[in-house]
């Protein structure tokens, strides 16, 4: 799960990871004068509080030297669609502002702590050059990044969080400040099973070091240890996938016109790959789990058919320890449930496929059967032009 | 022969009264699978399905000779299941589970990694995976065993149900499978794609190999370079998510593309440059294979 930035903070704040004087979050301008009260003198930084990156390039974050200023620049964040490189062409509604002091910058730094797959654990990337996309310096100055992975039982021990502080060139003087920093920034990862915890950039001002600005992932296998993060809504999810959450059904959901219903992440991925191979395109990941029972297939089916985009549906099953005439029942069910409003085309595969195929046959409504996927895919394809 | 998994497997499970690991442990019996134990903490003494339950794995090794381990255990416990596993001596563990915290399975993953270190050696695959099947021998996971047919195919892969759909087209072309392991679908593995290709690579059984990857992480690439290095038996690979958005995560927390790496795109360019055939289409994994070993064999 990713937090905004203002949690994020809020995080830090309780790690001790020092972070610019804050107003708060508003969502109102109701809410902006006392917000500014609260974050103290001017000038101010008013930030949209959006998951993506490259906001301020997009006009979603603004400086403001007077409150005037500010409430000019509040009114125009606040409800705003932002568009930046990492939204993929689509918007984002601006329904929270962060509101901070500025701060005084004499030099930007990268640092972030990852969970590096290849190296099995955490890792602590960190750069002299910050400020810029973390991304785009890997590719330009591969030189100009360090790495330091971390033991993920005992944490960084001092002398590699001072290596860090040397290599990044720190004064002396914030040597110690920097290495505090650095091994809070890992205990938070740590503690909060994150995957990825960023401080891009952290600040140098002439009263010390300071994280400008934050991002956390959280790994969502953990939540059932972080009960906190298990209650909060996720920003990132729309209407319908959090419908699905809540069902236990992983969607996702996806521009195309054709809907999927499949068994097995990799079986759901490779079905959309079909149908792209085939001349479609998919309108959502689904994998309807192991047990494609009738309460989840029913489930499955409404979330599906509520996206006006969807103009046929393909379900696909491998039916394994769970035999293919079980899930023909549950299919031909949840038909008895559901207002079918566009074609579906089925494809079964595995045991009983025989027996699970002549019921299909047998059912009131409408259904294209198909032989293996490909088959599927091109059916699918057909009739939802 | 095969790889990992014989006649000669005794297999303990963990997790064996539980509700999933009574299911899957009756079929994997059913299927001639040899499971000499169960183990589950507080009900040791009793008999489950036939067979003795330890309270602990150390027992189900010295009193029952088990020498691999079959998890089922919840994912908030399974993380110390196979540590215990491990220190129990047994030469591989197979995790079924799914959801474990990517954390706790990079403790783990050390943890093995140290004890290789100083010389004993515990095979880890999984977690979040269907299990290892050598047809015909053992199966230790819950894969539909009746889609497999003893072969000369190895068959390795990160997801579950795209394996069966691998392993019915290679059953149907009459190739059948040698032994076909999920390593599963997390960002951090016990084993990954090169630990298995060297293990099928001096597997006589094994003729070639089908490669079952993902969208996300770098673990695809290494297969080809290990393949180019190392490797004198041909491989055949799909990777699934060629049409999945950045960013997000297709149901497997390691299938995401993050930060610009691990897309489709980049995996099978770097598979082809290494002379892997990358097959584009799902449903023609099996009739790429039956070609090109017949192919071979008329040269």
């Amino acid at each position: 799960m990713k937090l905004l930035e203002y949690e994020s903070k809020t995080l830090f704040q309780a790690h001790r990871i020092p972070v610019p004087p804050s107003g708060g979050v508003i969502r109102t301008m109701a809410q902006l004068p006392a917000a500014l009260r609260r974050a103290g003198k001017g000038p101010w930084v008013i930030k949209a509080q959006v998951l993506a990156g490259g906001r301020g390039k997009a006009g979603g974050i603004k400086l403001a030297r007077t409150p005037a200023e500010a409430k000019e620049a509040a009114k125009s964040i606040l409800g705003m669609t932002l568009v930046t490189h990492q939204t993929h062409g689509q918007g984002l509604k601006v329904r929270e502002v962060l509101v901070e002091c500025g701060a005084k910058i004499e030099r930007e730094i990268y640092l972030s702590v990852v969970m590096d797959r290849k190296a099995c654990g955490p890792t602590i990337i960190a750069s002299a050059e910050g400020g810029m996309e973390i991304e785009r310096l890997a590719a330009e100055k591969p030189e100009a990044i360090l790495r330091q992975p971390v033991d993920p039982s005992t944490g960084l021990p001092d002398f590699a969080a001072r290596r860090l502080a040397f290599q990044l060139r720190l004064p002396p003087e914030r040597v110690a400040q920097f290495c505090h920093l650095v091994k809070s920034l890992v205990w938070l990862f740590l503690e909060h099973d994150c995957s990825l915890v960023e401080v891009n950039p952290l600040v140098l001002t002439p009263k010390g070091l300071l994280a400008l600005d934050g991002k956390v992932v959280t790994d969502d296998n953990a939540l059932f240890r972080h009960p906190d993060l298990a209650k909060r809504r996720d920003p990132e999810l729309s209407v319908l996938e959090r419908e699905a959450q809540k069902a236990d059904l992983s969607y996702i959901a996806l521009d195309g016109t054709i809907g999927c219903m499949v068994n097995g992440a990799g079986l759901a991925m490779g079905t959309m790959d079909t149908i792209a191979l085939a001349g479609g395109k998919p309108a959502n990941f689904l994998d309807v789990g192991g047990a494609a029972d009738e309460e989840r297939v029913t489930k499955a089916f409404q979330i599906i058919l509520k996206d006006p985009k969807v103009k046929a549906v393909l379900v696909n099953i491998f039916g394994g320890i769970v035999k293919c005439d079980m899930i023909a029942s549950g299919i031909l069910a949840a038909l008895k449930k559901v207002q079918l409003r566009v074609p579906l085309v089925v494809r079964l595969q595995g045991t009983n496929v025989e027996k699970g195929r002549e019921l299909l046959s047998q059912a009131k409504v409408k259904i294209v059967s198909a032989e293996d996927l490909w088959d599927a895919a091109k059916k699918a394809v057909e009739v939802s032009r | 022969m095969s790889i990992l998994l014989s006649k000669e497997s005794r297999l303990v499970v963990q997790g064996f009264t539980g509700g999933t690991g009574t299911f899957h442990s009756k079929q994997c019996i059913e299927y001639g699978s040899n499971i000499v134990a169960g183990q589950t903490p507080g009900k040791g003494g009793t008999v489950h399905l036939d067979r003795p339950v330890f309270n602990t794995v150390s027992e189900a090794v010295r009193q029952a000779g088990a020498n691999v381990s079959l998890v089922f255990v919840p994912a908030a416990f399974a993380a110390d299941a196979i540590l215990e596993a491990a220190d129990a001596g047994v030469a591989l563990v197979i995790c079924i589970t799914e959801g474990i915290p990517v954390l706790d399975m990079a403790r783990v993953k050390r943890a093995l990694d140290a004890s290789a270190r100083s010389g004993t050696r515990v095979r880890m695959v999984g977690p979040n995976c269907p299990g290892v099947i050598t047809p015909g021998e053992c199966k230790a996971g819950i894969m539909p065993g009746y889609i497999h047919k003893p072969g000369r195919i190895g068959i390795v892969s990160r997801s579950g149900t795209l394996t069966y759909e691998a392993v019915h087209q290679t059953s149907q072309q009459g190739l059948g499978q040698s032994t076909v392991v999920g390593i599963g679908g997390d960002p951090i593995a016990g084993s990954n794609f090169t630990d298995i290709l060297e293990l099928f690579e001096g597997d006589p059984a094994t003729e070639a190999v089908v490669m079952i990857g993902e969208i996300g992480g770098s673990a695809e690439e290494e297969a080809a370079r290990f393949h180019r290095e190392r490797m004198s038996k041909p491989v055949f690979a799909f990777i699934a998510g060629r049409s999945a958005p950045p960013g997000r995560r297709m149901g497997h927390a390691g299938a995401i593309i993050e930060g610009g790496s691990g897309t489709h795109a980049s995996k099978v360019k770097a598979l082809r440059e290494a002379g892997v055939t990358v097959v584009e289409n799902l449903s023609e994994i099996g009739a790429t294979v039956a070609k090109a070993l017949k192919q071979k064999a008329s040269v």
